[in-house]
């Protein structure tokens, strides 16, 4: 029978290779299917990844996707190395332009320079709060965090829904479901003029450092890093489980929220019935593809930042549908975990057993005993 | 599909039948592990009815050995002949078709099956388990080993759960029985039981391979021994005609070094149980029931006990990894401890060596400086934190320190917990605690899978740590360490404890009989004498 065997030493070396050998088989398999679309694989290729490149306006697009996706990834990444699965960024992010958008609409006509800094203390607290309901039902009733987190996502969803319907709709708006756009002092600098890019970015830099430090040296990214790896460890040393969950839900929470500022203080400008095409969810395989680490998610939001930006430009210059990024997620998603499968296991065939061989008399079986002393 | 076993041919040279042919021969048998060289050259014969102990400290090679003649690792080099002939054993399903049976050391049940649920699982041909129940009932019988087909294996003894993997063998009718330490397990009563099991299937001509590091049992049971060291073949011998000394040399390769335990007046109460029941969070566990104990400064309590009677469940509830439902039911140092968790407790000065070494007593993925910092933190004095941050100098001075002290063979500090021997990690974790100056220490198997020397070095720094009035608590299931180590013995069985008798007061016999739980009766009766205040 073919069967996996586990290796008895993973490979550090393709460790870190895992995440390049996915992006180049995504890559062979997307060309494949450009060519089954009856595109030129060059051309789309081109097209997908290589243009976004050529302009200063599409780097600046690049860098304003993965804004969110870095924010939102390192986050979520400090919790599953904790074993704490947070699948509901996306809601926590919803939730951070909410309550920034409150802010904003608020305040709205204030030009003052601490609406700002309100709005994302704001949209941090409001991410921060959605994050706490799935951490409380884990730790006091022992609720799959998973599935809370998730379903929370639709609520949040639901609720902006409500408010960009009813209270918070612009009634200048010709009834769009859409709020007033928010003033100058609510919105987010641009970095450079003429690019989208906005001050979100540079915060999300220092997310990224800030994570780092957290990981690498604070005894509370030890005591997650030990309750990922070895729970049972984790309870020996008397580590607390509550203590992670909350930790890992509130760091990514808080992170989601400012996402969540950065999109309607940034691109938007307003509060939309949607302000975000899946980052949150995109985020969980970032985390995975930036191997947990920040410095990873950093590398792997700009990979996925590319994928987004890329199926738009297939979209418009090659008239594929838009199910074309979720489909180069999805592959990118899919090779990863099989190239971590075969970090820790190797693939041995069907195995026929061999026939009896006659007694040794013949050479083979003398070289087979030559062959034995050799090692000392 | 080709069986191993098919004839191939008319057999160059027949011999004449008058030589009694080998039933197994290994020729030259090499096996070489990423890191290290398992065998070396290895020469191995088995006679047809020949009871052979293959003797050897762990990771010597006897278990990838083992694995080779049972088809589960194929050698770099060699010739394996079985009847006198040359086979290739590709897989267990092969070795069974020529006739070789193995039972593990640890056991591989369903435990929510039947015994004839789980043999007929097992087996290569189909059978169903109500057919194969008349068959399980007549070679269990046959062999002294009684079992009921219909019973649910998790209401099954250890022992008894051997004997299912022993009638599983015996009904291929195999022509060789490997077996894998399978007294580790056993209470010495149980032991002798097996002992005649296996000398009556030795003499229908079945050969048993034994594995085994107790040179009284090779003695008592073994016609033949084959002593392997580092992988290669330290020697052949009769196992009757040597001393456990002359047998012990060509095991280690010198003298068996000793420990020696002073008598010494204990001090205090350091760590008191005071009738402490607790419900197993596992559904096959065993529930404590009124566990009394008292640890004295400056002595050693043994905990004797075939495990699976309630040991990894004492052992957590001391430890603080399960909270005790009364906060009084455990004290540690005057202070009630019942519902402090384990970071608490050993703020208190508990320190604790946990059987599983990889998983719980250290991070297999983390160098061996951070598990240092795992319980390292909780003391002060280490230094390890310094406002929530981790301070990698101090910590790596803790873990060069213990590396030192301990003789852990690794690549440094910086070396993953998984790179290290068994008996290296042991020794590293054992360091660390000790280093960590704990008021009372409990060990739970501190010297299980380590080789003869190791243990004797563990065994001197428990000993130490008792002189320097520290009150210790070591569970192990091998009695004659407890004897060399220990001031007092307790047996813990069925979830009961009985009474810390010292060990000069008694006899290995003795803890021997209590190990199956006879204490319990006499305990109870002599408990109903006190009337409760």
């Amino acid at each position: 029978m073919s069967r996996l065997e586990a290796r008895p030493e993973p490979s550090r070396v393709m460790m870190l290779a895992s995440p390049l050998i996915a992006a180049a088989a995504m890559l062979v398999t997307g060309s494949l299917l450009f060519l089954f679309l009856g595109q030129a694989p060059l051309h789309a290729f081109h097209v997908y990844f290589i243009a976004p490149f050529g302009s200063a306006y599409g780097i600046g697009e690049l860098l304003l996707k993965a804004t969110p996706l870095i924010l939102c990834g390192v986050g979520l990444a400090i919790g599953f190395r904790a074993n704490v699965h947070n699948i509901g960024a996306d809601g926590q992010l919803t939730m951070g332009a909410v309550a920034a958008g409150c802010v904003a609409l608020y305040f709205d006509g204030v030009d003052a320079p601490w609406v700002l800094p309100l709005m994302i203390a704001a949209g941090a607290l409001g991410g921060l709060a959605w994050a706490a309901v799935p951490a409380l039902l884990r730790v006091r009733f022992n609720t799959s965090e998973i599935l809370v987190s998730l379903m929370l996502v639709y609520v949040a969803y639901q609720f902006l829904g409500y408010l960009v319907h009813g209270p918070l709709r612009d009634p200048a708006g010709f009834n769009f479901p859409q709020s007033k756009m928010f003033g100058e002092s609510a919105t987010l600098p641009l970095l450079v003029e003429g690019l989208r890019v906005n001050a979100a970015f540079p915060l999300s830099l220092l997310a990224v450092l800030g994570a780092w430090f957290f990981c690498r040296h604070t005894f509370a990214g030890y005591r997650m890093q030990v309750s990922g790896m070895a729970p049972a460890a984790a309870l020996y040393a008397g580590f607390s489980e509550p203590k992670n969950v909350w930790l890992a839900f509130m760091v990514s929470g808080a992170l989601a929220g400012v996402a969540g500022v950065g999109e309607v203080a940034g691109p938007l400008g307003q509060l939309q019935p949607s302000v975000s095409p899946g980052y949150g969810f995109a985020a969980i395989i970032v985390a995975y593809v930036g191997r947990l680490h920040p410095l990873g998610v950093l590398l792997a939001s700009l990979l996925m930042s590319l994928l987004y930006i890329g199926g738009e430009s297939a979209q418009i210059e090659l008239q594929l549908p838009s199910a074309i990024t979720g489909l180069f997620q999805g592959l990118l998603l899919f090779y990863l975990l099989a190239a971590d499968l075969f970090i820790h296991y190797r693939f041995k065939p069907r195995t026929r057993p061999t026939p009896t061989t006659p007694p040794a008399t013949g050479p083979s079986a003398s070289f087979a005993t030559e062959t034995a002393p050799h090692e000392s | 599909m080709t069986d191993q076993a098919q004839d191939p041919g008319p057999a160059p040279g027949q011999q004449p039948r008058t030589r009694i042919e080998p039933r197994l021969q290994l020729l030259g048998i090499s096996k070489t592990y990423p890191s290290v060289v398992a065998n070396d050259g290895v020469d191995l014969t088995v006679m047809p009815g020949e009871i052979h102990a293959v003797l050897g400290e762990n990771g010597a090679g006897k278990s990838t050995l083992m694995k080779i003649i049972y088809g589960v690792t194929r050698p770099d080099a060699g010739q394996v002949m079985w009847e006198g002939r040359e086979v290739r054993i590709a897989s267990p399903s092969g070795a069974r078709r020529l006739g070789i049976g193995m039972v593990f050391q640890h056991f591989a049940l369903f435990e929510t099956l039947t015994v004839a649920e789980n043999i007929a699982l097992a087996l290569d041909d189909k059978i169903t388990p109500a057919r194969l129940a008349p068959r399980i009932r007549a070679v269990s019988e046959q062999y002294g080993l009684p079992l009921d087909p219909e019973r649910r294996v998790h209401s099954m003894s250890v022992g008894e759960r051997q004997r299912v993997e022993i009638v599983r063998c015996l009904l291929q009718s195999p022509r060789l029985l490997i077996m894998d330490e399978p007294t580790s397990v056993l209470t010495p009563d149980a032991v002798q039981t097996l002992f005649v099991s296996l000398r009556q299937l030795a003499a229908e001509g079945v050969s048993i391979l034994y594995i085994s590091h107790k040179l009284d049992e090779i003695q008592a049971l073994c016609d033949k021994a084959t002593v392997l060291r580092a992988g290669r073949v330290s020697g052949t011998a009769v196992p009757r005609e040597e001393t456990a000394h002359s047998l012990a040399e060509l095991m280690i390769g010198g003298d068996l070094p000793t420990c020696s335990l002073a008598p010494r007046a204990p001090g205090e109460v350091c760590l008191q149980l005071d009738q402490l029941d607790l419900a197993s969070s596992d559904p096959f566990g065993t529930h404590l029931q009124g566990i009394s104990l008292a640890l004295r400064a400056g002595e050693i309590t043994g905990l004797a006990g075939i495990s699976g009677n309630g040991q990894q469940e004492l052992l957590k509830a001391l430890s603080g990894e399960q909270l005790a439902p009364r906060p009084d039911s455990i004290r540690i140092l005057g202070r009630d401890a019942g519902r402090l968790d384990a970071a608490q407790r050993r703020r208190l000065g508990l320190g604790f060596v946990p059987e599983e070494r990889l998983g719980r007593g250290a991070v297999p993925g983390l160098s061996l400086a951070d598990n240092a910092l795992l319980t390292g933190y909780l003391q002060p004095a280490t230094g390890m934190l310094k406002g929530g941050l981790v301070r990698r100098g101090a910590v790596r001075a803790f873990a060069d320190a213990v590396i030192e002290r301990f003789k852990v063979k690794c690549g440094g500090a910086g070396a993953a917990a998984t790179s290290l021997s068994g008996g290296n990690l042991q020794k590293f974790i054992v360091g660390r605690e000790i280093r960590l100056a704990p008021k009372v220490m409990v060990l739970a198997q501190p010297t299980w899978g380590v080789d003869i020397g190791a243990a004797m070095l563990i065994r001197q720094a428990i000993i130490d740590l008792r002189d320097q009035g520290v009150a210790v608590l070591v569970l192990s299931e091998e009695l004659d360490e407890l004897f060399m180590t220990c001031d007092r013995i307790a047996v813990l069985a069925k979830g009961r404890l009985s009474r810390a008798v010292p060990v000069r007061e008694t006899s290995i016999n003795r803890i021997g009989v209590w190990m199956s739980g006879e204490f319990i009766e006499t305990e109870t009766i002599e408990g109903a004498n006190h009337v409760p205040a």
